[in-house]
């Protein structure tokens, strides 16, 4: 089961009704426990509280702050949100990390479920295939990466040799405003195979005694594809789209890489979490740059509630 | 996190294993020949695979002819991008490689102790405010690394560490990654309770238990937790380039960045062998862990 999973089991078992018996032994089970569990879990909850609840509270206090880092933050009431809306670089960046999130994520897992389709129809070579298509996802966060892709996008990269031959003169694609995001959705699709060997188990866990009885009915490959296939994976596409909405919004090294810490050209690949950055430590406005934080808590929030929300008319949990 | 997954491991499917493994039903035995869909992954696989060829061969080129040649057939080798971009910044690449090395073992060990030790809690522990403790650890995997970082910074510069790997590592002997923790979690849950019970009747408390009965057989996850912290911690750049801006101490990530600024736009050769030399680790992980890498992040099981 899946964290996801978890949580929403968590949420719908409460305490079940013990014999008073039960509830003893229950009671002298935990007591005798309880002292065990504060040793096993004293790293994790110094981690909790000291480097996870703390921060998160300590930055919700600076977003109302002047905070710089040399000073003492003051107090500034509602200057930070009142920055925010008449600020057109937020505006810029918040265009930029949306159009980012929205267009390369369902293109992504569109790939990554394709081709984890293809793979599990018992095709030979699986093992190979899937390595291949695995790797990019392994090295794609990497500075080397995003390098790579500034020279195979660049005005003179590879993209422009190949297209040269054809007798095309390309764009220098991450300098145009038009195309610079382009190549960084183009840099997240490539890195479809995690999502896709999520896909591939989730597929084999489907009863092959299901498509056999389709069919024997009749039913052809598209049919199958959609009563069968796309409801029973549901839950995992949902827990893929979930995931990589939350990943995608904190996109950083690769917008940073592609435009050498700019977020440019015009601020079009100005990513969220680079302009964090750029405020928070370029420029040490940390107060300004923890509301910032928490705009995108929110909307990360906003979106994950929503998906939830939206999962109860189209994901299929057979329990 | 990025496209990183919560995994289960579930003993039940193996996704390292071949269609062969399943009896053949029905449907796949009326399969027809599958040249289309081999031509097809084949495309995938070439134009997926394409970029990182031609970066290994255009560390091997001289510098005009890399834009110039868009193939991968090298005619020319000319090996003296790597020497030249091993020493092109201040210190020796040589050096951010062993401080990369440093971060990743403390985070690795880190990450193998303070993970575990909570799983075990979580998965055959009862004690008090359990399930809001265990609903807490679910929702931080989930939480932005954003809005911790400001206040962290502060932190670890009122203690003194900007500027040295605690800040990195730290974290880790915290379980901070709390994704490690709930795939230990799923594993520990798949371990008999009769052999913890089998153990407890002999006289050992949870201390053994954990040591002696857990952790041994908890080595797949183990494994997939080193292969994860390995190459996550390898690939990080944000929390590196915050806290790491001594050039002595650059990772080799932050190294990698300065390497742009500070070549004069020309080398392109050295900028691409030290790219290769920085991937070399991660792929090696990739080709020996794979089988460990697959189990973790395939068997999510969804639901």
């Amino acid at each position: 089961m899946s964290a996801i999973g978890e949580l929403r089991t968590l949420r719908r078992t409460g305490r079940g009704r013990l014999s008073p018996a039960q509830k003893e032994a229950e009671a002298k089970e935990r007591r005798r426990d309880s002292r065990a569990a504060l040793v096993f879990l004293a790293p994790w909850l110094v981690g909790l509280f000291g480097i996870t609840v703390g921060p998160v509270l300590a930055s919700l206090y600076l977003a109302f702050t002047d905070y710089n880092l040399l000073q003492d933050p003051n107090f500034v009431g509602l200057e930070n949100v009142q920055r925010m809306l008449g600020d057109e670089r937020l505006g810029r960046s918040l265009a930029a990390t949306l159009t980012y999130v929205v267009v390369s994520v369902p293109i992504q897992l569109v790939v990554a479920l394709a081709l984890a389709y293809l793979l599990d129809r018992g095709i030979r070579g699986l093992a190979f295939y899937r390595s291949v298509l695995y790797l990019p996802s392994l090295l794609g966060a990497s500075v080397a990466i995003a390098v790579l892709w500034r020279l195979v996008f660049g005005g003179e990269g590879l993209v422009n040799a190949f297209l040269g031959l054809f007798g095309i003169t390309g764009p220098a694609w991450v300098a145009e405003p038009e195309t610079a995001l382009g190549t960084l959705i183009v840099l997240h699709v490539w890195t479809f195979g995690a999502p896709m060997v999520i896909f591939l188990a989730g597929l084999r866990q489907i009863p092959r005694q299901y498509y056999d009885a389709a069919a024997t009915d009749g039913a052809n490959r598209w049919q199958q594809l959609r009563s069968i296939t796309l409801p029973l994976l549901s839950p995992i596409i949902f827990f893929n789209l979930v995931l990589g909405l939350i990943g995608t919004f904190q996109s950083f090294t690769q917008a940073y890489i592609v435009s050498n810490g700019s977020g440019g050209p015009t601020d079009s690949t100005l990513f969220f979490s680079l302009y964090l950055y750029q405020e928070g430590f370029a420029g040490f406005r940390m107060g300004y740059a923890s509301a910032l934080a928490w705009l995108l808590l929110l909307i990360i929030g906003a979106f994950t509630a929503l998906n939830f929300w939206a999962s109860k008319y189209w994901v299929f949990y057979d329990d | 996190m990025t496209t990183e997954t919560l995994a289960t491991p579930d003993p039940t499917i193996d996704p390292a294993a071949e269609p062969g493994d399943r009896p053949l039903t029905v449907t796949q035995r009326r399969r027809r020949p599958r040249i289309l869909a081999h031509v097809g992954l084949i495309l995938v696989a070439v134009v997926m695979l394409y970029p990182l060829l031609w970066m290994v061969t255009s560390s091997l080129r001289p510098n005009d002819q890399i834009f110039t040649h868009p193939g991968l057939f090298v005619d020319t080798f000319d090996l003296s991008h790597y020497p030249d971009g091993w020493n092109a910044l201040s210190k020796p690449f040589g050096s951010y490689l062993l401080n990369s090395v440093v971060v990743v073992l403390g985070s690795v060990v880190g990450n193998l102790v303070s993970c575990s030790m909570a799983a075990y809690a979580f998965a055959r522990l009862k004690f008090r405010a359990k399930t809001v403790a265990f609903a807490a650890m679910l929702l931080t995997i989930m939480l932005p690394v954003h809005v911790l970082i400001i206040p962290q910074y502060v932190l670890f510069a009122q203690l003194g560490w900007i500027n040295t790997y605690l800040p990195l590592i730290v974290p880790k002997l915290l379980a901070t990654d709390a994704f490690f923790v709930f795939l230990m979690v799923q594993f520990v849950r798949g371990i008999p309770r009769e052999l913890d019970e089998a153990a407890r009747i002999d006289g050992a408390g949870h201390a053994r238990i954990f040591l002696q009965v857990i952790l041994p057989l908890m080595v797949p996850a183990l494994a997939t937790t080193t292969i994860f912290t390995f190459i996550w911690t390898w690939n990080d750049f944000f929390s590196q380039l915050i806290f790491v801006t001594d050039p002595d101490l650059y990772t080799v990530p932050v190294a990698l960045r300065q390497f742009i600024d500070a070549q004069s736009q020309s080398d392109f050769g050295a900028l691409f062998a030290m790219s290769v030399v920085s991937l070399v680790p991660v792929f090696l992980v990739f080709l020996f862990g794979q089988r460990f890498l697959l189990r973790g992040i395939a068997t999510t099981g969804g639901k």
